[in-house]
């Protein structure tokens, strides 16, 4: 599916916050690449960062942001053919309003109650980014608008786009969401939480629906995400991520069947499928730290039962377990203790890998 | 654990036929629940399930009395609540029900601390003598959930996400409830902190063996935690049965559908798996015309007995 082209390349990014209590190091040290016409997922807690960093890419960052080092690369062809590269970070905000926003990255916000204008109809919405980015005529931008609602599978095209968001349904709100994003035909489509705020049976669709657009029109697609389960159907490549750094990265059936990493461990863990018969169900213990005071050795120290020594006094690096999977642990250090996995995970991912075997 | 007590004891409560129409204008009543009917035993867990507008939190809100129910029965311990309320009444049911919400931000009174929040109960039933009372119990119940008694000085916004969904456990144990009625009250929180507050709501299941009507939309949560499960859709319950009955032997096609679209986290199995796509106005049901049918055990189906022969053919 991948051409091996790096389209965005997020080196060494920091960001810390200004607030009243003091200043939160919210992000520490992200690198990420996404090529083109894949599907990366980050994964986190609430407060590990991973709404943040994408937030840096599409310059929306609150104000009391700052944005401490490092570079957020986009590369892309340009009008006139040619392959250009920019930093995000270093463009003057009304020029990625101008150029970038919503024509070569966009954005799906996790709540479409509130990310439609509510006084205005959903037609006007969607031709809004094609007379602003394209410079189309009032036809043109009506007939692609309805082509987009097609697409998006809103099947009385020509009725809805007369209606307010109101009158639609979430899935449906949603669906005009994505239909917004891809107006200006973007490289890139961010997806925060697209479908938190959805059914499960909606969820699916629209998932599925994001699938199929993705292999139309080759988009590169991000997911921000706390659901394991859509990570697992949309998924190439996943990057964990934990107190402001990514602390494992993997292809998708690394990270389900192998991971390496505690805190991967303890996610996977808490979610029940649907053969957990045991009496209580994992919980990682603890919170996430508190960024306002800056952690020391490994963030997730506090919070793991297999922290050794070290984790109080140094960061693990990221140590590499193939090709495309890494991880930040000290266990995977050569000198470290030999660790098991919890028994209750180590049968569960023994079941997911049998029930894979039926599809290799 | 519902089975044997089936038998032996009471249900706690008794929903028949419960009919919840919002009238909206001269010309357009919302029909959210059409003739639901179901049974809670006093210590088990019962889930509802259903897509958004399926009048799961409805009934829930029915139930506790948060509505005036249309038409129908509910009783809750021997009582009929769902009429007029007298004295007495309204009393027994403030008391042993309460129920936890979905957002714990918008279910907690900012300008309250936790303490004010939790004992307004004990103070309003007469059950705490004086305040250096309330502050023994509200210290002792902050203990049980897992937070600790200093808390209660602190206002809403003090707490996380988690911690506020304790506190409104809090809040709706203290008055030792015999049923809680928890309308999506994990949606809105993490993974892990989900995990956290599950567990919390085990235990305390355990400790004072109280029931729960569990809603939410998340079927892996919902088989995790439930005995008994019914499935909603469009205002009418279309199957229910134990979790074993539902999960592997689904009759209904919405219930097939709901569950071919639960997500796995098995990256190889979701790659191949495609959920069934269920659209009732082109099924060519229609809930109003079906009755329901017993397909083995506890295990009942909506539908006319030509629907249900094809199904379970």
């Amino acid at each position: 599916m991948s051409e091996n082209k790096t389209i965005l390349n997020i080196r060494d990014l920091d960001i810390s916050f200004k607030t009243n209590a003091g200043t939160v190091h919210a992000i520490r040290g992200v690198n990420l690449d996404l090529q083109k016409g894949e599907t990366v997922a980050i994964v986190g807690e609430s407060g590990s960062g991973k709404s943040v960093t994408m937030k840096a890419a599409m310059g929306l960052l609150d104000a009391n942001a700052t944005v401490n080092r490092g570079e957020i690369l986009y590369t892309y062809t340009d009008e006139k053919g040619q392959e250009t590269t920019v930093d995000l970070l270093k463009l003057p905000k009304k020029q990625l309003r101008q150029h970038y926003n919503g024509q070569r990255i966009a954005m799906v916000f996790q709540d479409p109650m509130t990310s439609l204008d509510p006084t205005m109809t959903i037609g006007k919405q969607i031709m809004e980014g094609m007379f602003l980015h394209k410079n189309m005529s009032k036809e043109a931008a009506k007939a692609r608008a309805l082509e987009l609602l097609q697409l998006v599978g809103i099947t009385d095209a020509e009725k809805r786009f007369k209606n307010y968001p109101h009158q639609l349904s979430g899935g449906m709100r949603q669906r005009v969401v994505i239909a917004i994003a891809l107006s200006a035909d973007p490289d890139i489509l961010i997806c925060d939480e697209p479908t938190t705020a959805l059914d499960v049976t909606i969820q699916a669709r629209i998932l599925e629906l994001i699938m199929d657009i993705q292999e139309k029109m080759k988009l590169s697609v991000i997911y921000i995400t706390h659901d394991l389960g859509v990570v697992a159907k949309v998924a190439d490549y996943v990057n964990v991520m934990y107190a402001g750094k990514i602390v494992e990265v993997g292809n998708v059936n690394e990270i389900f069947f192998e991971p390496k990493h505690p805190y991967t461990w303890g996610l996977l863990s808490a979610m029940p499928d649907l053969e957990t018969e045991d009496d209580r169900l994992y919980s990682i213990p603890g919170s996430p730290p508190n960024l306002l005071h800056e952690p020391k050795g490994d963030a997730f120290a506090a919070r793991n039962q297999f922290a050794l020594a070290i984790d109080e006094k140094a960061e693990p690096p990221l140590f590499q377990v193939s090709p495309t999977h890494w991880a930040a642990t000290w266990l995977l250090h050569p000198d470290a203790p030999k660790v098991e996995i919890p028994p209750e995970l180590q049968a569960r991912l023994e079941r997911a890998r049998k029930e894979a075997e039926k599809y290799l | 654990m519902s089975q044997t007590n089936e038998n032996l004891q009471e249900p706690l409560l008794e929903v028949s036929n419960l009919i919840q129409h919002f009238r909206v204008s001269r010309s357009f009543t919302v029909k959210a629940v059409n003739g639901v009917s179901f049974n809670i035993y006093p210590g088990e867990t019962y889930g509802l399930v259903g897509e958004s507008g399926s009048g799961k939190t409805t009934i829930g809100r029915s139930v506790i009395r948060l509505y005036h129910p249309t038409s129908g029965s509910v009783r809750f311990q021997g009582r009929e609540i769902a009429g007029k309320l007298d004295g007495e009444t309204r009393e027994v049911l403030r008391k042993d029900m309460q129920m936890i919400f979905q957002d714990p931000m918008a279910s907690l009174n900012p300008r309250k601390k936790v303490e004010d929040i939790i004992g307004e109960g004990l103070m309003i039933h007469g059950l705490a003598k004086d305040r250096k009372e309330r502050q023994q119990l509200v210290g002792d119940m902050l203990k049980k959930v897992g937070l600790s008694p200093e808390h209660a000085a602190r206002y809403p916004h003090q707490f996380s996400g988690g911690q506020r969904q304790r506190v409104g456990i809090a809040r709706a144990l203290i008055m030792n409830p015999k049923l809680i009625i928890a309308d999506e009250c994990i949606s809105a929180l993490d993974v892990s902190i989900q995990a956290q507050v599950v567990n919390l709501m085990k235990d305390i299941q355990e400790e004072t063996h109280c029931a729960y009507l569990f809603i939410a939309h998340d079927l892996s949560m919902v088989k995790y935690i439930s005995d008994r499960i019914g499935v909603l859709h469009l205002g009418y319950m279309v199957e229910a049965g134990t979790k074993e009955e539902i999960f592997s032997n689904p009759v209904h096609p919405y219930t097939k559908s709901l569950l071919s679209a639960i997500p796995h986290p098995n990256p190889e199995v979701e790659r191949h798996r495609t959920a069934v796509a269920y659209d009732y106005a082109s099924s060519g049901i229609d809930y109003a015309a079906g009755t329901e049918h017993s397909v083995g055990g506890s295990h009942v189906v909506l539908g006319t007995d030509e629907e249900i022969r094809t199904w379970t053919a």
